[in-house]
């Protein structure tokens, strides 16, 4: 009753009138997409230094408080500066918001094994609330289940920290995906990612609890979630990671 | 349940009726088919994902109801299941990206959840069962009768799991306004996780059963 024609044809036309529907669909709704993703983007840079914003005034209080954004080599070098105020670049052609930790990431890990060629840059934003300059670095790194990330907002001497944000995709509810609570970020505020002599130590989630490290490291750490080891072992990595990508700029800076 | 609908009959008669109220009780998607159970157990944490969980499965649902039942006749038998598939799939990922595109934090919370529709058996059920053997119409009514039917029972799991767990009704902190928490009270994390979903889709069909005895079987 259907010939084998009949249902090729049939089965092919089906194919393509769907795919056509999608395509469209996805073509016509992909700015709205970028543009939830770049907002929240937004909204996360500033939740780390302690900004609250809607979604309606993301872009706004960014361009505010945000004044300008570097692209950082990990030897230090400055790749280029965007000013936010009059929207140009002062070096440089990379707007340092549009780069891709992921890659970024990944370019380094390559780097390191020899495997690759690339030099990776990396994000810094630098924020005036308050008459007081703080520098944000973007996070990324690996939880239990799937990826993390986060910002981590340090004061102007570049190692106090003043805020910290971290989100994940799909860590366990009550254990790793405590990580975004008020109440581990909380933590981070004032621990040090430098000590006094300015050698990096990055901030460590300690298992049992920063008390029971020796009394000058507890400043580089902070308890770890019970129960959430793998996603606290993957937020010590992540910034240790991430932040040692900053030294020598920072480095530089303090020299300066 | 199969056979075609002959007569030229009003558009809510008697029988079209009952293909969007059996599923709210009688022949429920969840409680007595026990189908789509695990997107009931992993959605339901809060309310609102919930609610735009139970819209989304309407919308692909009844759509998918619709077109496969206008297509019945000239589906060819042996690639049926890939029709019904390829339509289903594509009404979910244009769901997904509406989502994504206009509700961008729910669709963070359902996350995998919008995707997983293709695979929920309530789908595919009902394309076999009704929509290859039924008009337009009547198709459309089952299949929001049926979305309504799992999205009623997701709605009331996810009230008391958000209620009992997290202390809110669409994250409005009832439990504390009306004072429980300074009377020692404390929310129970458990109700947050997977496996209290289950518990509570067990309750709600015991209280189903005990209440209608059509339900219960013959021993």
């Amino acid at each position: 009753m259907f010939t084998n024609r009949y249902i090729f044809t049939y089965a092919a036309i089906m194919v393509i009138v769907v795919a056509a529907i999608l395509s469209f669909a996805a073509t016509v709704l992909k700015p709205y997409q970028e543009r939830n993703v770049r907002t929240e983007k937004i909204m996360d840079i500033l939740k780390s230094v302690n900004i609250k914003t809607e979604k309606s005034n993301a872009e706004d209080i960014y361009n505010k408080y945000i004044t300008e954004e570097f692209a950082i080599r990990p030897d230090g070098e400055v790749v280029s500066v965007y000013k936010t105020d009059t929207k140009s670049f002062e070096k440089g052609d990379v707007r340092p918001f549009e780069i891709n930790m992921k890659i970024e990431l990944s370019k380094q890990a390559a780097l390191k094994s020899g495997k690759g060629t690339e030099k990776p840059v990396f994000p810094l934003y630098v924020c005036n609330h308050d008459n007081k300059t703080y520098y944000i670095i973007p996070l990324r790194g690996k939880g239990l289940w799937g990826p993390i990330w986060g910002n981590i907002a340090l004061k102007d001497d570049f190692k106090t920290v003043y805020g910290v944000t971290f989100g994940h995709k799909g860590e366990t509810p009550g254990l790793g995906a405590e990580i975004a609570s008020e109440a581990f970020q909380k933590q981070f505020r004032d621990k040090t990612i430098f000590d006094d002599s300015y050698n990096f130590t990055s901030i460590k989630v300690v298992k049992g609890g920063a008390v029971t490290l020796p009394s000058d490291e507890q400043i580089h750490g902070v308890d770890a979630i019970s129960g959430g080891t793998i996603t606290s072992k993957g937020v010590s990595n992540m910034l240790k990671d991430c932040l040692e990508n900053y030294v020598p700029y920072i480095k530089q800076q303090i020299t300066n | 349940m199969s056979e075609e609908v002959k007569t030229k009959e009003p558009l809510f008669s008697a029988k079209n009726k009952k293909l969007i109220f059996n599923p709210l009780n009688k022949e429920n998607p969840i409680t007595v088919q026990v189908l789509g159970i695990c997107s009931a157990l992993a959605v339901t944490a809060k309310l609102e994902p919930a609610i735009v969980m139970s819209i989304s499965v309407m919308a692909v649902l009844a759509f998918a109801n619709v077109i496969i039942s206008a297509l019945r006749n000239t589906i060819p038998p042996r690639i049926r299941i890939i029709v019904q598939l390829v339509v289903v799939a594509a009404l979910v990922i244009l769901v997904d990206q509406v989502l994504k595109a206009f509700a961008y934090d729910v669709s963070k919370q359902l996350s995998v959840f919008v995707g997983l529709i293709i695979t929920n058996c309530i789908l595919m059920g009902r394309l076999e069962a009704f929509a290859m053997g039924n008009k337009p119409w009547p198709s459309f009514l089952d299949g929001i009768g049926n979305a309504a039917g799992y999205g009623i029972i997701l709605i009331i799991i996810a009230f008391f799991r958000e209620l009992l767990g997290s202390g809110t009704i669409f994250n409005y902190p009832v439990l504390e306004k009306i004072g429980l928490y300074s009377v020692g009270y404390k929310n129970n994390g458990m109700m947050i996780l997977p496996p209290m979903a289950l518990i509570t889709v067990g309750i709600i069909i015991w209280v189903q059963r005990s209440r209608n005895k059509e339900l219960i079987e013959d021993k």
